[in-house]
């Protein structure tokens, strides 16, 4: 579903070379993992993937279901499926929790051509949601973000996620900064969505998310590319020797 | 457009979001006239106007006189130039003061006597004027169910009040609600002891021109000990071209009463300025509460800044009362040139004064508005939340007041003050005045001047809203809470104003 093709990304100011020739497919139904040391390229990918600005794609391409994504807005990738869940959750003062995500559903669903969820049918659906991510009324009522604590952040990113049920889900560090009971439900949530027809992404520099959310296939990145693609052992193998050695090997 | 392209930014969102505000100009949604035969007084001002308008309105003598007062009065002012805000020299004598459609010339005794033609222009901007339920889809925090509520509404179109509904149903309250007009005939005694006792016929160069020229507006009384059954509201719509509007509003809250207020106005397009000088007077005696909402939606003119209403306002709250609380809450978001204060001497002990206001400009919009707390009683209150958007090329300004007068002793005022920029070329101003004169009271004031920020835009849109979307998202955010400050039938309206406002995606 997902296809990178040779991607090559520089920042727009300055011309800086970030991304050097990134290639990922994933099918419906895998999850792969990215794990690569700070600075390597993995949030730019995401970010590039979504459709922020501030980077120039200067080679390659990005198709999801064999749509270019480059092509699209950030609105028209969410539309069609994408969905980021970002290392940094953002705040937006005096908007509500449940606003922002009715906004959003109906948003994408109108984009699709489908008709608005009720307000019944939406609070039906996110009460059930939030629940299996223990997010309760009053996170809910509370403007997006604004003053949660980076666990909460990341539930809520969780929850929007599995209320839009995106196909294509990339995860950056969505594990960075949770304890232990905060990982189990965000990797619970996960995998609740995991299905036949859903791909997922996840960037972590852990080994204990993997335990939670076995990926099929790990990829290594460093400087800007992918460097290393392997089963789950590859995660073991950073996890027990750290980066050196893979980076060693390739250089 | 020339000049909007001609800036080159190198923030992508910044610049689409300039391209988003660049295309609201034009797309003002009530911008159509209705094609109806109207009778004006001859263009210009003298005292034969001002007869004339009086006549009309079949008045008593002590009204004129009051009128030709104001007027000669008036002769001898000076238009004030203190505000930040720049237009034209504007020609008093090449305007009309009076407009009515002929279909009024008699007052019809129903609605089922008004020309058709100004009952569709009502249910054109959404307006009932048929007394029914308005259902308001207002969602609680938690999804609440859409509440039915009624809705008093005084419709004035042009010079003149179309009609009032629900007024057997108010009557039964001991409530009067009725055009200006009315009560001038019928309640004359309560009009001649407040009319100009918040506001004096002399007051400022504006509010002078309208003591002379008023045509209609709202009264409403609501007698001691009584809590008004339902929402009041005036529709102003100024229709006819070249014709000032100068509309007069007396609301009186007796001992104990409660009254909540609307006020909303549309005019449409045109090339030229039109005039809006109005004033608001409310009195609220012991124990009195009086909350005044205003969705201000004249037309703005268009992005070069050819035509829009010169709104130039006088609103004035006495909470003559001790204990007695007013609340303005104003949506600003039309008008080419806004001057307004809505202000409240709070000279009761313990009353209590609050201003919360949303102003956006845009394109070659002016604002310059904000509020006065005057403190004269013992232990008064006051709290402004004022929250200025400003886009395109518009100038937006905060102009506050707080006093505290010597014999206030132990009073309170908070200010807070945000502006918002959206793109690089528009400007925010606060320009806070505080004196306080005893020792015993304590004034704080807060102001911010942000951006609209990329993440927060780039964050929603990623969850699949378009940009305009977001930006009204994240704008509604910001304006939070004085819109929680509008009664709910106007929250939701002015939501989506605020939404319209920035979006250019109507109709
Ligand atoms: N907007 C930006 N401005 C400046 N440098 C950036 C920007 N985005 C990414 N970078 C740089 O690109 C490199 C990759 O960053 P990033 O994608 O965040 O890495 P990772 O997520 O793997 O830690 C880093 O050197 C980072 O400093
Ligand atoms: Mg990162």
């Amino acid at each position: 579903m997902l296809e990178i093709r040779n991607l090559h990304v520089e920042l727009e100011d300055g011309g800086t070379p970030i991304l050097k020739g990134v290639n990922l497919a994933v099918k419906g139904g895998e999850v792969h993992a990215i794990m690569g040391p700070n600075g390597s390229g993995k949030s730019t990918l995401s970010y590039v993937l979504s459709g922020r600005d501030g980077y120039v794609v200067t080679q390659g391409s990005a198709t999801l279901d064999g749509a270019d994504l480059l092509a699209m807005a950030p609105e028209e990738r969410a539309a069609a499926g994408l969905f980021l869940a970002f290392q940094y959750p953002v705040e937006i003062p005096g908007v509500g929790n449940m606003t922002f995500l009715r906004t959003a559903l109906n948003a994408q669903r109108k984009a699709r051509g489908e008709a608005e969820v009720s307000a019944a049918d939406f609070l039906k659906l996110v009460r059930a949601k939030a629940k299996a991510l223990a997010i309760d009324a009053e996170m809910l009522r509370r403007p997006v973000n604004v003053g949660f604590s980076g666990g909460e952040k990341k539930r809520n990113e969780i929850l929007q996620m599995a209320v839009l049920e995106p196909k294509l889900c990339i995860l950056d560090e969505t594990d960075s900064g949770l304890d232990v009971d905060a990982m189990k439900l965000v990797a619970d949530g996960v995998n609740a969505l995991r299905d036949a027809g859903r791909g997922f992404v996840v960037i972590t520099h852990y080994q204990r998310l993997l335990d939670h959310i076995r990926p099929d296939i790990v990829h290594i990145m460093a400087d800007g590319r992918i460097v290393r693609t392997g089963g789950p052992e590859l995660a073991l193998e950073v996890e027990s020797n750290g980066y050196a050695g893979i980076l060693a090997e390739v250089a | 457009m020339a000049a909007l392209d001609a800036t080159r930014t190198r923030d992508g969102v910044d610049a689409q979001t300039l391209r988003t505000v660049e295309a609201m100009a034009g797309k003002y949604k009530h911008g159509w006239e209705t094609d109806i035969e109207t009778e004006f007084a001859p263009k210009g001002l003298n005292e034969d106007i001002v007869r004339l308008i009086s006549e009309k309105n079949g008045e008593p003598a002590w009204l004129l006189d009051w009128r030709l007062a104001a007027f000669r009065r008036w002769q001898q002012m000076e238009e004030p130039t203190w505000a930040m805000v720049h237009y034209p020299a504007i020609d008093y004598q090449d305007q009309y003061y009076y407009a009515r459609p002929k279909a009024l010339s008699r007052k019809p005794r129903s609605l089922d006597e008004v020309d058709p033609r100004l009952l569709a222009t009502y249910a054109k901007l959404g307006i009932p004027l048929r007394e029914q339920m308005i259902l308001a889809g207002v969602e609680g925090a938690e999804g609440a169910p859409a509440a039915a509520r009624k809705v008093a509404v005084d419709a004035v179109f042009d010079s003149v009040s179309v009609g009032t509904t629900f007024k057997e149903e108010l009557r039964r309250a001991g409530v009067i609600f009725c055009a200006i007009s009315e009560a001038v005939r019928e309640h004359p005694e309560l009009v001649r002891k407040y009319l100009g006792s918040v506001v004096p016929p002399t007051d400022n160069f504006f509010a002078t021109l309208n003591s002379a020229v008023f045509s209609d507006g709202s009264f409403v009384y609501v007698p001691p000990g009584v809590r008004c059954p339902m929402e009041l509201s005036t529709y102003f719509r100024i229709n006819a071209e070249n014709t000032g509007q100068f509309e007069r509003t007396l609301i009186v809250a007796d001992r104990g009463a409660y009254v909540s207020y609307l006020e909303g106005c549309t005019a449409p397009r045109r090339d030229t300025h039109q005039l809006h000088a109005a004033v608001v007077e409310i009195v609220a005696l012991d124990d009195a509460e009086v909350k005044y909402a205003t969705v201000q939606n004249w037309y703005p003119g268009d992005e070069e800044g050819r035509g829009g209403i010169y709104n130039f306002v006088t609103k004035r709250a006495d909470c003559r009362g001790a204990r007695s609380k007013v609340m303005w809450t104003q949506v600003e978001t039309g008008s080419a040139i806004t001057w307004k204060y809505p202000s409240c001497i709070l000279r009761g002990d313990d009353s209590q004064g609050e201003f919360y206001s949303i102003a956006i400009a845009n394109n070659a919009q002016q604002a310059d508005t904000g509020t006065k707390m005057i403190h004269l009683g013992r232990n008064t209150r006051s709290r402004i939340v004022s929250k200025g958007i400003s886009a395109g090329r518009a100038q937006n300004t905060y102009r506050g007041l707080v006093s505290v007068h010597p014999r206030a002793a132990g009073s309170r005022n908070y200010t807070q003050c945000d502006s918002l920029l959206i793109g690089n070329r528009c400007g925010a101003h606060t320009v806070p005045y505080i004196e306080v004169r005893n020792s015993s009271s304590r004034v704080e004031h807060e102001a911010t001047t942000s951006k609209v920020d990329e993440d927060q835009l780039f964050y929603c849109r990623s969850r699949g809203m378009s940009e305009e979307e977001a930006v009204a998202l994240v704008v509604n955010g910001f304006c939070r809470e004085v819109l929680q400050a509008l009664p709910m039938e106007f929250a939701m309206e002015a939501q989506s104003l605020v939404a319209i406002s920035l979006e250019g995606s109507v109709g």
